[in-house]
């Protein structure tokens, strides 16, 4: 048994409890893993198709006279290039500063809902984020647009448009993204805010700790990994977001996404067909360093919930 | 995402050191909170009711029904919710029992194929979908395959945004099962059925099923919420569904635009609530 317990971090249990009833119990049940045969053939048809298509077409350049295929990383090197590039690193701007703005303000928002001791403010916040951290895309655009677009409620009642307000500029963008991107972060902190017992703050303050000194050395390295990881996640979120930034027309935020759509749409150079599918390569690379860095904090921050 | 996170109501107490400082401190987050979050909603409701020359009307919302190309973009993407929700659980949770109760060694596996979709945004993903579309005429004319891309691309119903739902759908549903599973002994309950003589489908249907009811009625809200807001994919493959419709009617009504967007903020309000309803159902019976 002493062996089984090292077979998987965060669910030694079932695993334990799965290997140590299979030898026994398999004459009495049928073999298990076809029920997985389905799964993985739709995943391989579904998903793996359009990734090797993907990864296929962002290598092939195709001459434009002659109409010969060659593979090359000439697709990718110009990615990297000039306008580009610049669209890359917009978005990549733009979903930093939307991540950490959220992180702080959606902790704020976190420690003063969970510090409360009013349970209807507590229920009311938190099923209110669970509302916005899903509501996204097109509906979100429209939202904000009607207040602070060109025309908007809030624009022309304050005269915001003649002091040189843009909802259409980079901080007009980042503002609409933080209103999934705040509930999102209340999601990610609050069962981390509870799970700081007042026993350790009682500790520390009975040690002669400050409130600084306590969030320094207690709180926020408790709640380093939650922190972190609700960053990582409210960068991918930012960092996907298309629908949003598409819908409110008119946007002069060079974004990669707007520029795939572009480049998918036919509004391309001939020969450059395939600049679509080499900055969705980037794409990928970035959200999967995002991901490589949230999953193992995901896992870590769950050990003091308990 | 509201339904997965436990929500424990033990009131936290407030150290009694500072309380004037906290309260304030706290006021202004949650007023500050309050304006941001609310006065967008406040004021489209504004916008879509007030109007220069007749004053206030709930005219926006009555034209909604009215409007062309509501109906079908809103009924298509109810079709591709259903459907979609129907193929994501039909092919996960029969994997995700099979691995509990005798491929243990496939769990990593089912794990990384469930989570590489949160890897790749859905415009990269749209990307490399339509590339395969373009296959078609180049590869594929003389081959039996041919006929399958016209078939899953059909205007009326088309399979293949179904085909990305279930991905895109793939990581949600499988860490809202997880947590189900995770709070049943899926084992012990099949062998007592089995060695009381119930048939496999009976195992299925009316133990391992009802025990999971809320945390499948989770997945296939989320499911829901996902196929009912998504407007990437469908918008650059071309199909009308009902993101795409309220983006197309924005051009020319802007009122009427604003006026659903507050209509599906409100429908995701209420499949959440239907959502936690049930999970709360299933907690006080237990």
């Amino acid at each position: 048994m002493a062996t089984e317990i090292t077979s998987g971090p965060g669910a030694a249990g079932d695993g334990v409890r799965a290997r140590a009833g299979g030898r026994a119990a398999k004459r009495a049940l049928p073999p298990s893993w076809p029920a997985v045969v389905p799964l993985l053939v739709f995943v391989a048809l579904a998903f793996g198709i359009p990734a090797v298509a993907l990864l296929l077409g962002a290598f092939t350049v195709t001459d434009p006279r002659t109409r010969i295929s060659s593979l090359s990383t000439a697709n990718l090197t110009e990615s990297l290039r000039g306008n580009y590039l610049a669209t890359l690193l917009g978005s990549v701007q733009l979903s930093a500063v939307v991540a950490v703005l959220g992180a702080v303000l959606g902790a704020f928002l976190a420690q003063a809902v969970v510090t409360s001791r009013s349970r209807a403010l507590r229920e009311s916040v938190l099923s209110a984020s669970g509302v916005l951290a899903n509501f996204g895309g097109v509906p979100l655009a429209f939202l904000w647009v009607a207040t602070l677009g060109n025309s908007g409620v809030v624009t022309s009642a304050l005269g915001l448009g003649e002091a040189g307000w843009s909802l259409y500029s980079f901080w007009g963008l980042a503002l609409v993204y933080m209103y999934f991107s705040v509930p999102l972060m209340v999601l990610v902190l609050v069962p981390a805010l509870d799970g700081l017992k007042t026993q350790w703050r009682e500790a520390a303050s009975n040690s002669g700790a400050t409130a600084w000194q306590y969030w320094r050395y207690v709180g926020v390295p408790v709640l380093a990994p939650s922190l972190l990881g609700g960053v990582v996640l409210l960068f991918g979120g930012a960092f996907a977001a298309y629908a949003t930034a598409a819908a409110m027309t008119g946007s002069t935020v060079p974004l990669v996404t707007l520029q795939i759509a572009d480049a998918l749409t036919g509004n391309v150079l001939i020969g450059h067909e395939n600049m679509a599918l080499a900055l969705s390569l980037d794409m990928i690379v970035v959200a999967g360093l995002v991901m490589a860095v949230y999953l193992p904090l995901q896992r870590r921050s769950t050990r003091w919930l308990r | 995402m509201v339904a997965v996170t436990p929500i424990l109501d033990t009131p936290r107490a407030v150290s009694p050191g500072r309380p004037r400082r906290v309260r304030l401190w706290r006021g202004l987050v949650l007023g500050v909170a309050a304006v941001y979050f609310l006065v967008p909603m406040g004021t489209s409701f504004w916008f879509t009711v007030h109007n220069e020359r007749q004053g206030f009307s709930l005219d926006a919302y009555r034209r909604i029904l009215s409007a062309e190309g509501f109906g079908t973009s809103m009924l298509l993407s109810l079709a591709l919710a259903a459907v979609t929700i129907a193929v994501v659980l039909g092919l996960t949770l029969p994997a995700m029992l099979a691995v509990r109760l005798g491929a243990p060694r496939l769990r990593p596996v089912l794990e990384v194929v469930c989570t590489l979709p949160l890897v790749v945004p859905p415009i990269t993903f749209v990307s490399g979908i339509g590339t395969v579309l373009r296959w078609g005429p180049d590869y594929l004319a003389a081959t039996p395959f041919w006929a399958t891309l016209i078939a899953i691309q059909n205007e009326t119903f088309p399979v293949v945004l179904v085909l990305a739902y279930v991905v895109l759908a793939l990581p949600f549903v499988h860490r809202s099962l997880d947590a189900g599973l995770r709070a049943i002994d899926v084992r012990t309950l099949v062998e007592a059925a089995r060695n009381l003589g119930a048939s496999w489908p009976h195992v299925v249907f009316r133990v391992i099923v009802p025990n999971l009811r809320s945390a499948i009625a989770g997945a296939s809200f989320l499911t829901l919420a996902l196929v009912l807001g998504e407007y990437t994919v469908a918008a650059l493959l071309g199909y009308r569904t009902f993101p795409v419709w309220i983006v197309t009617v924005a051009g020319s009504e802007g009122q009427l635009s604003v006026a659903v967007s507050l209509l599906s903020l409100l429908i995701i309000w209420l499949l959440l609530l239907v959502l936690s309803g049930a999970g709360a159902k299933r907690r006080s019976s237990s």
